[in-house]
């Protein structure tokens, strides 16, 4: 499997990353070589493993049901680009 | 006089308790050291006041006659992944340049509440993402460590830990924080001459770390001796209920219970990582090694893990899928830059700010993901990962059935000029081959130097243990220390 320039493209635009097409034409070779070596992996006889999810075996726990913080609106928002009246503002996304 | 920059992190503190030197004293020479070495780069924010601050209160503390933590009078660094109440946390990344946390890290916070201070926020490849320390934001470190002969080339630090290992072996810390995804606590060890450990993945709390890909990402120590190396895990482990994934188990007392003395160990080489064309220093180095265990009286014997050539493969894909998974919060709305270009809407607002914020390493590495977890790829790419990745575990657990421990080699090379291998990723990536293995199941795993190679540049050799058996892979680290007697330091020209 190899992509071009329009599957560059729309994988960037997945990531939320803007590229010019000069950026998105040199990461077509770049995307290649590092797909292209990790597809060696289609070789390995996989029949009858499960994917791993955990590496160490650990239960989930379970905790109450209960407030354990909060009250700390202002520490939230101390790293906000812009914040206004307590929340974080964006550009109008509603017309 | 003693040079106070020149002990352990043991030293200083059994020093400063006998009271042959204060806290203050310690701190103001540590402080002194970081200020005149800029032309390394190891530091993205120097905190001598926090150095102070931490000194003074020792002093005052043991002048009290009251109880000492663990670490008082001990100054460290910090790897600037660590979020820090008040200081600047930039995972060396534009994204983050100016993000003041409001809260501590658990380890961070671990270690200042034994009493340890801080020097200063070290620099890093960028979202440690990097196994040179070249993708930092505010620069490359460069290892203080040159090659004889008068070849002033800079060198790599290592990655992604490679201000903290610079620092380290410059004499700027004592020791410093690390974290290992895929080998950066000991591949920069490897590279500056000193050791590491990564933990049992769940023994240091992640809360409060900036996260790279979570199901492998863990803190651990750096710093000159195996025996600093027990001191700071021991402080720096512990569960938290903050973390999903921290162990729930009691932390060992390491430093107490060192011991060289390997009787009864097995300890297993795995024939997969000598590949036709190792380095042939690093070969010798490793046939060092074998004999330095069986010296400390372990028995060696070969063990095989077949799957070894897919660990990296399996890395490529599983690290930058979580990668863009957890750095899909970088969106210009709750912290970090933001660019949002006339008339754009929030869509536009996110792709400027991420393309602005991240450097190409990062950018290459979320898109990778991006693609591996997309629809109608996911299967072939990141659900084989994870099955390969079950089948390298297997393989370790198998080992573990016949051997205690596991001895490699740390990296395929000794240190490389920067630039060197930056024009193409995948050799960049060959870097890890050694480390990312252990990473991938888990393991604690540790780096000591064994000796300098024929250029003059230090030399690592891996010890891989079971699941929780860090005290066995500290031994072995110890015995492999006495036995190399690695006291060869750079020679400084910074």
């Amino acid at each position: 499997m190899s992509i071009d320039l329009q599957t560059v493209k729309k994988i960037a635009s997945l990531s939320r990353i803007s590229v010019t097409d000069a950026e998105a034409e040199a990461m077509v070779p770049e995307l290649n070589n590092i797909l292209g070596w990790v597809e060696q992996l289609g070789e390995v006889d996989v029949s009858g493993v499960e994917p791993m999810t955990a590496v160490i075996p650990n239960k989930l726990r379970l905790r109450e049901d209960a407030v354990t913080d909060g009250d700390v609106r202002d520490k939230v928002l101390a790293n906000a680009p812009q914040a206004e009246h307590g929340f974080f503002a964006v550009p109008k996304v509603i017309e | 006089m003693t040079n106070l920059t020149d002990l352990t992190v043991a030293e200083i503190r059994d020093g400063f308790r006998a009271g042959d030197f204060s806290a203050r004293e310690v701190a103001e020479a540590f402080n002194a050291n970081v200020a005149a070495a800029k032309a390394l780069n190891a530091f993205i924010v120097e905190t001598p006041e926090k150095a102070l601050e931490a000194a003074d209160a020792a002093d005052r503390a043991k002048a009290a006659g009251e109880t000492l933590g663990a670490l008082a009078g001990v100054p460290i660094g910090m790897k600037d992944l660590f979020c820090t109440e008040g200081v600047q946390t930039t995972a060396a990344s534009h994204m983050l340049e100016g993000f003041t946390p409001t809260y501590e890290s658990t380890v961070s916070k671990k270690l200042w509440d034994a009493g340890a201070g801080m020097l200063g926020k070290l620099n890093l490849d960028q979202f440690a993402m990097g196994s040179s320390n070249e993708t930092s934001y505010f620069g490359n470190v460069i290892s203080p460590w040159r090659r004889g002969g008068g070849d002033n080339a800079a060198l790599a630090p290592g990655g992604s830990s490679g201000g903290s290992s610079s620092a380290i072996a410059a004499r700027l810390c004592p020791a410093a924080t690390g974290t290992d995804t895929g080998g950066s606590i000991r591949q920069p060890a490897a590279f500056t001459g000193i050791s590491g450990i990564k933990p049992t993945y769940g023994r240091c709390s992640r809360w409060g770390i900036v996260a790279f890909a979570s199901s492998l990402d863990q803190a651990g120590p750096m710093a000159r001796t195996v025996r600093d190396n027990a001191i700071l895990l021991e402080t720096m482990s512990g569960f938290d209920p903050k973390d999903s994934t921290s162990l729930d188990l009691p932390v060992p007392q390491w430093e107490a219970n060192l011991s060289s003395d390997l009787k009864g160990k097995k300890v297993g080489i795995p024939k997969e990582y000598r590949p036709d064309g190792l380095n042939a220093e690093i070969a010798a180095l490793w046939d060092r090694g074998i004999e330095w265990l069986k010296d400390a009286g372990a028995e060696v014997v070969e063990v095989s893990l077949p799957h070894t050539k897919y660990a990296l493969p399996t890395y490529y894909i599983i690290a930058p899928a979580e990668a863009s998974s957890n750095l899909a919060r970088y969106d210009g709305v709750r912290y970090g830059q933001r660019d949002l270009p006339d008339g754009a809407g929030l869509q536009d607002m996110y792709a400027a700010t991420r393309a602005l914020g991240f450097g190409p390493e990062v950018k290459r590495r979320i898109m990778i993901g991006t693609y591996v977890l997309s629809a109608g790829f996911y299967d072939a790419y990141y659900t084989q990962a994870q099955k390969v990745r079950a089948l390298i575990s297997r393989d370790f657990e198998q080992a573990f059935d016949k051997v205690d421990l596991l001895l490699t080699p740390t990296a395929p090379s000794a240190s490389f000029t920067l630039g060197e291998k930056q024009a193409d990723p995948l050799a960049m990536y060959l870097n890890d081959v050694f480390t990312v293995p252990a990473s991938l199941a888990g393991l604690p795993a540790m780096a000591v130097p064994g000796g300098l190679d024929s250029q003059g540049l230090p030399l690592g050799l891996q010890i891989i243990g079971k699941p929780m058996d860090e005290q066995s892979v500290l031994n072995a680290g110890l015995a492999i220390e006495e036995r190399a007697g690695f006291t060869a330091r750079p020679e400084k020209w910074w």
